[in-house]
């Protein structure tokens, strides 16, 4: 296929996943500022959800306090922020336009349908915490159905694949940023374990990625940091975890390393990062220092992007 | 104007044989549920994401072309006659421009004088000499056709460029067929679905001749911010070939080749909805980004085919055009089927002076303009625009042609206020290939919306009807 055609279907899947996880990050953090500060603390919730979602730098340039009101719009709305989930469903849609071809009519109609509503609905915003629930609804129910008529659509052929690595690619780096903002709040000597405070914090962290319930059914046990960063880093029944995520990555590069008969840095890269992650250990982790292991693997990730471009996107 | 002929309600209001089921059809039919599918129709083409680009237009940038509902339709008979007028023009205009990038026998026969064709800057010097696959041009024609009473159709105008339009003859009888099939099964009308079809034949029937194994079709499109970039990507998705954008072809050797994510790939014809001038920067413009650096030379190497091929530009000229019939003539030895409309070139002192004292009367078109920009519908037009118009004639005449207006016949059409007569015009396309000449039974209708208007072109306002020919 084109290469243009499969870097335009890994990044309208990249697009669709960040959009559904901004809207995410959003719900998370609406639930934990509607907390007293007795259960949160001081921290202000909204710069924090600005620094997951790696926009600081960008931010200030035009605003210049993070409350509810800049960072949701800047989050949702905003076309100055590039990455906001405006901007990551018309960037799909610019994506599906140019490669109609390889999508399959109910992709396209999931993608179309969305920017028809986006601008029908929001065509300013959302002007009340319920309309705004409604778009974050809107966002998620929209990638749901994005992910599932390719699941169920596509022919398991390059096309796919290339959709499937920018979907693992992004949620990986998503996951990973949550954690990296959040570390200090797993890390358990720095705050007083098991005080409402903590409480508050894994919880939201869960929520973000849709992992509440998932946690409860794989360890039956109260909130514990340690379980919390082993089921979201190496717990492979997890679909937003780290090491879901590369299972994933290196079985779709396989897939298309057999299709076109042979393998490259992509492949080995990708296959580096699952090893590491399958002989990691919590503890380990913990006491090498989960902030250097997370950032690492920001970088890692990031890498194993530019390198699938050189090998099959240029 | 004279009074229009009505397609559906002939001369006199005589219901004409080919509307009769349809007739009946609207009489069983309440208003509203004309206007409800309607409204259907318009959330099929909007969900489908059938638009059309326009330029300068920060706002809405992607419109729809208004679709109606009610088709046009044409009798089995009349078709006949008027598929025999396209394909002997068509066949004329591939000799004719053979001639000119050749031996130039009509030039020297005088029949066209020698200016309008090498000073005419869509005239490509670049082709002289230079022969194409089978000595086929224009592989895809689109030829628009007006009527003006029950017997006489006019060709309007030869598209010979990259003419578009047929995605919506392909689409509106999609939709046409899911809304109402109930009247369908009322009428025998004939198919166009075959039309990709005998597109991609065409296309492979001229690839090049150095072309190793199954020759590799794409279809080149200047990117999803052109006009019709929703036809190029449902085209090659109709076709099953790449859409391809200038930057993802390269040439190496004098042979043109796509990125692929396996490496590249060797591309023998190419359907390239690009202008000449934007191909590639190294012969034409140099500041275009949309074209390949190096195509022109794999081209004139033979080792890619273009459709339509370079220069063709010359044949629709609207200058040209006036010795359509002569040029019929000229190669064919045969009488022209299809009439052109009387047309006079303000290149000529006697023809300006004609024009220039009857300019309300008449509609004067730019030579090289396109899309309904650029010209004056004098009865429409106030005193001032006349005159103004008169300024721009009097400075460069050799720019202007110019014809009566033209009483375009109408057909029924839904209007907010009921069914009302609106004038159309069609558009049917023809295709070219090694060995034959074809033209799926249909074509583009487009219907001007406002009253008593006569300007068709979507970026005009215009819509679309559904064309049936019956069968």
């Amino acid at each position: 296929m084109l290469s243009r055609t499969a870097e335009s279907l890994y990044w309208l899947a990249r697009y669709v996943e960040r959009a559904e996880y901004l809207a995410r990050t959003i719900e998370a953090t609406l639930r934990a500022t509607a907390l007293p500060d007795a259960y949160v603390g001081k921290s202000n919730e909204w710069e924090s959800a600005l620094l997951t979602a790696g926009i600081d730098d960008i931010f200030y340039k035009f605003h210049e306090e993070a409350n509810e009101r800049t960072v949701v719009d800047f989050l949702s709305f905003s076309l100055d922020n590039p990455s906001s989930i405006r901007n990551c469903i018309e960037n799909a849609r610019l994506n599906s336009r140019s490669v109609r071809t390889a999508l399959t009519s109910e992709m396209w109609d999931t993608i179309n349908g969305a920017w028809i509503e986006l601008h029908a609905a929001w065509p300013k915003g959302a002007k009340t915490r319920e309309d705004l629930t409604k778009f974050l609804r809107f966002v998620q129910e929209t990638s749901l159905r994005f992910d599932g008529s390719a699941y169920r659509t596509m022919l398991r052929n390059d096309a796919y694949w290339f959709s499937r690595l920018g979907l693992h690619l992004e949620r990986a780096d998503n996951t990973a940023r949550i954690l990296d903002v959040k570390y200090h709040v797993l890390l358990p000597e720095e705050e007083h374990v098991g005080g409402p405070l903590d409480y508050y914090q894994w919880t939201s962290i869960l929520r973000s990625v849709s992992a509440l319930t998932a946690y409860h059914w794989v360890y039956r046990e109260t909130l514990k940091p340690w379980l919390i960063a082993d089921l979201l880093i190496l717990n492979e029944s997890l679909p937003r975890s780290l090491a879901s995520c590369y299972g994933n990555l290196v079985r779709n590069l396989d897939q298309i390393g057999v299709a076109y008969g042979r393998q490259g840095a992509a492949q080995r890269h990708a296959r580096g990062v699952r090893n590491r992650l399958e002989h990691a250990h919590m503890d380990d982790l913990f006491q090498r220092g989960l902030h250097e292991f997370i950032q690492e693997f920001i970088a890692d990730n990031a890498r194993l992007g530019d390198t699938i471009s050189k090998q099959y996107l240029i | 104007m004279a009074v229009a002929f009505d397609e559906m309600n002939g001369p006199g209001g005589a219901l004409r044989s080919a509307y009769h089921e349809l007739s009946l059809w609207l009489k069983e039919t309440p208003p509203d549920a004309l206007e409800y599918r309607r409204q259907e129709a318009e959330l099929l083409f909007r969900r489908i994401g059938i638009t059309f680009a326009v330029y300068g237009e920060a706002e809405s940038t992607e419109r729809l072309i208004p679709f109606d509902v009610i088709p046009r339709i044409l009798s089995g008979k009349e078709w006949t006659t008027m598929e025999k007028g396209l394909k002997q023009r068509v066949k004329a205009l591939n000799m004719f421009l053979s001639d000119i990038y050749h031996s130039r026998d009509i030039l020297r026969a005088k029949i066209i004088p020698d200016d309008l064709i090498f000073q005419n800057p869509v005239f490509r010097p670049e082709m002289n000499g230079q022969d194409v696959p089978h000595d086929v041009y224009v592989h895809i024609a689109g030829i628009d056709i007006v009527r003006v009473d029950s017997e006489n159709f006019y060709v309007l105008e030869d598209n010979a460029r990259t003419p578009s339009g047929v995605s919506y003859m392909l689409e509106n009888r999609e939709i046409m067929m899911r809304l109402f099939p109930d009247l369908f099964a009322r009428h025998r009308v004939a198919p166009v679905e075959n039309y990709p079809d005998e597109l991609l034949a065409a296309l492979r029937s001229v690839a090049p001749l150095t072309s190793k194994a199954e020759p590799t079709v794409a279809l080149l499109t200047p990117g999803i911010y052109n006009s019709a970039y929703y036809e190029h990507s449902f085209l090659a998705d109709k076709l099953g070939v790449e859409l391809v954008e200038g930057r993802d072809l390269i040439v190496k050797n004098d042979e043109v080749f796509m990125r692929t994510t396996e490496g590249l790939k060797r591309v023998d014809v190419i359907y390239r909805r690009v202008d000449d001038d934007f191909l590639d920067p190294l012969t034409f413009r140099p500041d275009s980004v949309l074209g390949v650096p190096g195509l022109m030379s794999a081209y004139i190497a033979g080792n890619v085919t273009l459709a339509n091929a370079v220069g063709t530009g010359i044949a629709d000229d609207k200058a040209v055009y006036s010795y359509m019939p002569d040029i019929v003539k000229f190669y064919l030895g045969e009488e022209p089927i299809l009439k052109n409309v009387p047309t006079y070139r303000c290149r000529e002192p006697k023809d300006l002076s004609y024009v220039l004292d009857n300019l309300k009367d008449l509609v004067v078109k730019e030579v090289h303009g396109s899309g309904g920009y650029g010209m004056l519908i004098g009865p429409a037009s106030t005193k001032d625009a006349i005159e103004a118009f008169r300024a721009k004639l009097l400075k460069e005449p050799e720019g202007f042609i110019a014809q009566p207006t033209l009483a375009l016949s109408t057909c029924p059409t839904c209007t907010a206020s009921g069914l009302a007569p609106r004038h159309v015009d069609l558009r049917p396309f023809v295709l070219t290939g090694k060995n034959h000449v074809t033209v799926v039974p249909g074509g583009l209708t487009r219907v001007a919306l406002k009253e008593g208007s006569l300007v068709v072109n979507s970026s005009q306002g215009g819509g679309t009807k559904d064309t049936w020919i019956l069968e």
